[in-house]
C-alpha cells in the first residue's frame, strides 16, 4: 500500500538531544527487537503456543510513546504488546515466562502472549478483541479525575481499531468528560491482511480526531525522536489540561500479522523499502555522527541486550508450569466460587 | 422496618452505599438529571453531584468499559443498563472483559463492578424490549448473577453486590419496581450466594426468581385452597448457584417445577433440573417440569403476549399434572 505524507513532520520542534536519553531509547528499541526475534525462534521451536504477534519494525513507535510516561501512568495495549510491556518497565524474563505459559509469567501463565499485565508497572493489559480496551482505558482516566490525582492514561491500538464503534465512543467521552488520556494509533498500514485504504474511508487516521474536536497528530512512527517529542506534548496536555488527543504513528511491522501469517497480501519490495528506514539503524547512525556512539558501543549494547534476552529464555525454560490444582484460582476475587 | 416499593428499596441501597463509601459511583443513561428511566436513581444526582452520578451518552459499550476501567483503578462503579435488552451491544465488555480480566491477568487485578439492569416482558414492548437474559450471564465463569424478587432482598443484595470484589450482574425486573414489601432499615445485607425457601410446603417444590417468584407465591396460595401444599424456593442467587435448599426441598416433596420468564431452552430451569438429576435423582417421583416463555420473539399484541409469558395459571396447571390431580 502506498502511503502519502508518510513522514509528515510533527509540529513539535522541542529539543531531545542529551546523550543519556538517546542511549536509553536506543537500548530499549534494540532490546525489544532482540526479544521479538528470540520470541519468533521460540515460537518455531514450539516453546510458545497459541497466537503470537510480533512488534518487529514498530520499536520507534513503542519506545517513543511509552518513554514519555511516568511509572504511575497507565498503559492499555493490544494483543501485539510484548514490546509495550517491556517499554513500561516489566522485566523481559517475566514477559518471556508468560509466553512460555509459566507460573512466573506476568499473568502466571493464565494469559499468554496476548494478555500480559502488571499492576506494579501500571501496565493494564493486553486485550485480544480489537478496540475493546479503549473504553476500559477511559475508565481508568475517569478514575484519575475522580480521585483528583495527576496520572495519564495511554491507550494504544492499531489502525484496524479505528473503524470499530468502541473507538468512536471512547473519543467522544474522552473529550466530553475531559479525560487525561492519549490515544495512540499504531498505523502499521494493515489490519491483519487488509490495507488501511481497503478498510477505512479516511486513511489519515489522525483526522478522525476532528469529529470529536480533539487534538489529532500524525508522526513518522519510524523516527523515535519525532514520536517522543510529540508524545511529550500530548502527555503534558493530558496531564495539565485534561485535554485528550489522538496520535497516529505511521509505522510498519516487518513480520506478518501473527506467526501463522503467510504474508501474501503485500509485496516483498514494500517490506524491504520500509526496512531501509529502520528506526534502530537510523538512531544508531545519527548518534554515531554526533559522536555519542561508536561501533564498539553498538556492538556492546547489542551483546548486553542479547544476554538479557538469553537470560529471559533461561528463566522461562526453568520456571515451573502452573500447578493443576490451581486451575480455578482467581476466577473470582476473595473467595472460591463455582 | 418500612414498607417500600422495590424501586425505593434499591434507591435506599444505592444512597446508603454512596454515603458509606466515597469510591462508589453510578453511571448510565438518564440516571441523573432525568432521575432514571424507572426512577431507581431518583434524587441521587441532586444529593451526590454529577461526578458520582454520571449521565452517559446512549452508548452501552462505553458505559460498561468505563465502569470496568474505573473498577480496576480503585473505584466501585454501579452501572445501570436501562434495560437488559441494550446490554447485547456491550456483551464483549461484559463477557470478554469484565468476567475474564481477573483470571486472564493471573489475579493481578480485580473488577469490583455492579451492572444493574431490568429484564422481563409483559408490557407490550415487543421483541427487542422484553428479554430475560440472566441465563446468558449465569453461563459465564467470572460473573456473579443475582435476581432478587422482594424489596428486602433487592436492598440487601444490592448492598452486598456493591461491596463484592467481583463483577455482579444485578438483574431487576420492569414488572416488579412498584411491588411493595417490608424492608429492614439501615445496614441490611443479603448474601449473594444463598437461595432461600420463601414459603414452606409438603407436596411439591417450585423454584423461581425475580418476578416469577411473585407468580410462584401467588400460585402456591391458590394451590393451598385445593389442598396442594407447595414449597417455594427463591432462586435469587443464580451464579454461584446455591442448590442446597432445592435439593433439601426435593428430598421432602419429590416433585419439582422450575419457573422463569425467559425461554426454557438452555435456561435456568434446565440447569436446576440437571443438578437435581445429578444430586437427588432417587428422590424424584416425576420428571422435573420447566415453565418458561413461549419460544417466539415477544409479540406486541396483548392477547398473544399474555399467552407467550408464563403466569400463575401455568404454575397451577403444571402442579396439578405433576401430582396427578387434573
Amino acid at each position: 500500500m502506498k502511503v502519502e505524507q508518510r513522514a509528515a513532520e510533527s509540529r513539535s520542534k522541542a529539543a531531545l538531544s542529551d546523550k543519556e536519553t538517546l542511549l536509553k531509547l536506543y537500548r530499549e528499541m534494540l532490546l525489544i527487537r532482540r526479544f521479538e526475534e528470540k520470541t519468533a525462534e521460540m515460537y518455531q521451536a514450539a516453546k510458545i503456543g497459541g497466537f503470537c504477534h510480533l512488534n518487529i519494525g514498530e520499536e520507534a513507535t513503542i519506545v517513543g510513546t511509552i518513554s514519555a510516561l511516568r511509572p504511575a501512568d497507565y498503559v492499555y495495549s493490544t494483543y501485539r504488546e510484548h514490546g509495550h510491556a517491556i517499554a513500561k518497565g516489566i522485566e523481559p524474563k517475566a514477559v518471556m515466562a508468560e509466553l512460555f505459559g509459566k507460573e512466573t509469567g506476568t499473568s502466571h501463565g493464565r494469559g499468554g502472549s496476548m494478555h500480559l499485565f502488571s499492576q506494579e508497572h501500571r501496565f493494564y493489559g493486553g486485550y485480544a478483541i480489537v478496540g475493546q480496551a479503549l473504553p476500559i482505558a477511559c475508565g481508568s482516566a475517569y478514575a484519575i479525575n475522580y480521585q483528583g490525582t495527576d496520572e495519564v492514561v495511554m491507550s494504544i491500538f492499531g489502525d484496524g481499531a479505528t473503524n470499530i464503534g468502541a473507538f468512536h465512543e471512547s473519543l467522544n467521552v474522552a473529550k466530553l468528560w475531559h479525560l487525561p488520556i492519549v490515544f495512540i494509533c499504531v498505523n502499521n498500514l494493515y489490519g491483519m491482511g487488509t490495507a488501511v485504504n481497503r478498510a477505512s474511508a479516511v486513511t489519515e487516521i489522525w483526522k478522525k480526531a476532528c469529529a470529536y474536536d480533539m487534538t489529532g497528530e500524525r508522526v513518522d512512527g519510524m523516527d523515535v525522536l519525532a514520536v517522543r517529542r510529540i508524545t511529550d506534548q500530548l502527555v503534558a496536555q493530558a496531564r495539565e489540561k485534561h485535554e485528550p488527543s489522538l496520535l497516529e504513528c505511521v509505522t510498519y511491522r516487518y513480520r506478518g500479522h501473527s506467526m501463522s501469517d503467510p504474508d501474501t497480501y503485500r509485496g516483498k519490495d514494500e517490506i524491504k523499502e520500509w526496512q531501509t528506514r529502520d528506526a534502530i539503524l537510523s538512531l544508531g547512525e545519527q548518534m554515531k555522527k554526533q559522536k555519542m556512539l561508536s561501533d564498539d558501543d553498538i556492538q556492546r549494547i547489542d551483546e548486553e541486550v542479547t544476554a538479557q534476552v538469553e537470560e529471559a529464555v533461561k528463566f522461562a525454560e526453568e520456571s515451573p508450569d502452573p500447578d493443576p490444582k490451581d486451575l480455578y484460582r482467581d476466577v473470582y476475587a476473595g473467595e472460591a466460587a463455582s | 422496618m418500612a414498607v417500600l416499593a422495590m424501586r425505593d428499596a434499591l434507591n435506599q441501597a444505592l444512597r446508603e452505599e454512596m454515603k458509606r463509601d466515597e469510591s462508589v459511583f453510578l453511571l448510565g443513561e438518564d440516571i441523573g438529571l432525568y432521575d432514571g428511566s424507572f426512577k431507581v436513581t431518583r434524587g441521587l444526582m441532586k444529593e451526590f453531584g454529577e461526578k458520582r452520578v454520571l449521565d452517559t451518552p446512549i452508548a452501552e459499550e462505553i458505559i460498561i468499559g468505563t465502569a470496568i476501567g474505573a473498577a480496576m483503578s480503585g473505584l466501585r462503579p454501579v452501572a445501570e443498563m436501562m434495560t437488559v435488552n441494550f446490554i447485547m451491544v456491550a456483551m464483549d465488555q461484559v463477557v470478554n472483559a469484565a468476567a475474564h480480566i481477573r483470571y486472564m491477568f493471573g489475579g493481578g487485578t480485580k473488577v469490583p463492578l455492579v451492572i444493574r439492569t431490568p429484564g422481563g416482558g409483559g408490557h407490550q414492548l415487543g421483541a427487542q424490549h422484553s428479554h430475560s437474559h440472566e441465563n446468558w450471564f449465569a453461563h459465564v465463569p467470572g460473573l456473579k448473577v443475582v435476581a432478587p424478587g422482594t424489596p428486602a432482598d433487592a436492598k440487601g443484595m444490592l448492598k452486598s453486590a456493591i461491596r463484592d470484589d467481583n463483577p455482579v450482574m444485578f438483574i431487576e425486573n420492569e414488572g416488579t419496581y412498584a411491588v411493595k414489601g417490608e424492608v429492614p432499615d439501615g445496614d441490611h445485607l443479603v448474601a449473594l450466594d444463598k437461595n432461600e425457601v420463601k414459603r414452606a410446603g409438603e407436596h411439591i417444590t417450585i423454584c423461581a426468581h425475580s418476578r416469577m417468584l411473585i407468580v410462584a407465591m401467588d400460585a402456591a396460595t391458590e394451590l393451598e385452597k385445593e389442598g396442594i401444599s407447595a414449597e417455594v424456593v427463591d432462586m435469587r442467587a443464580l451464579r454461584p448457584l446455591d442448590m442446597a435448599p432445592v435439593i433439601e426441598s426435593v428430598k421432602k416433596t419429590s416433585r419439582l417445577i422450575t419457573v422463569e420468564e425467559g425461554w426454557r431452552s438452555y435456561g435456568v430451569g434446565s440447569e436446576i433440573a440437571s443438578r437435581v438429576y445429578e444430586e437427588a435423582f432417587d428422590y424424584l417421583d416425576a420428571p422435573v417440569a420447566r415453565i418458561g416463555a413461549a419460544e417466539v420473539p415477544a409479540p406486541y399484541n396483548k392477547r398473544l403476549e399474555k399467552i407467550a409469558f408464563p403466569g400463575k395459571a401455568d404454575v397451577i396447571v403444571t402442579a396439578r399434572a405433576l401430582l396427578g390431580k387434573n
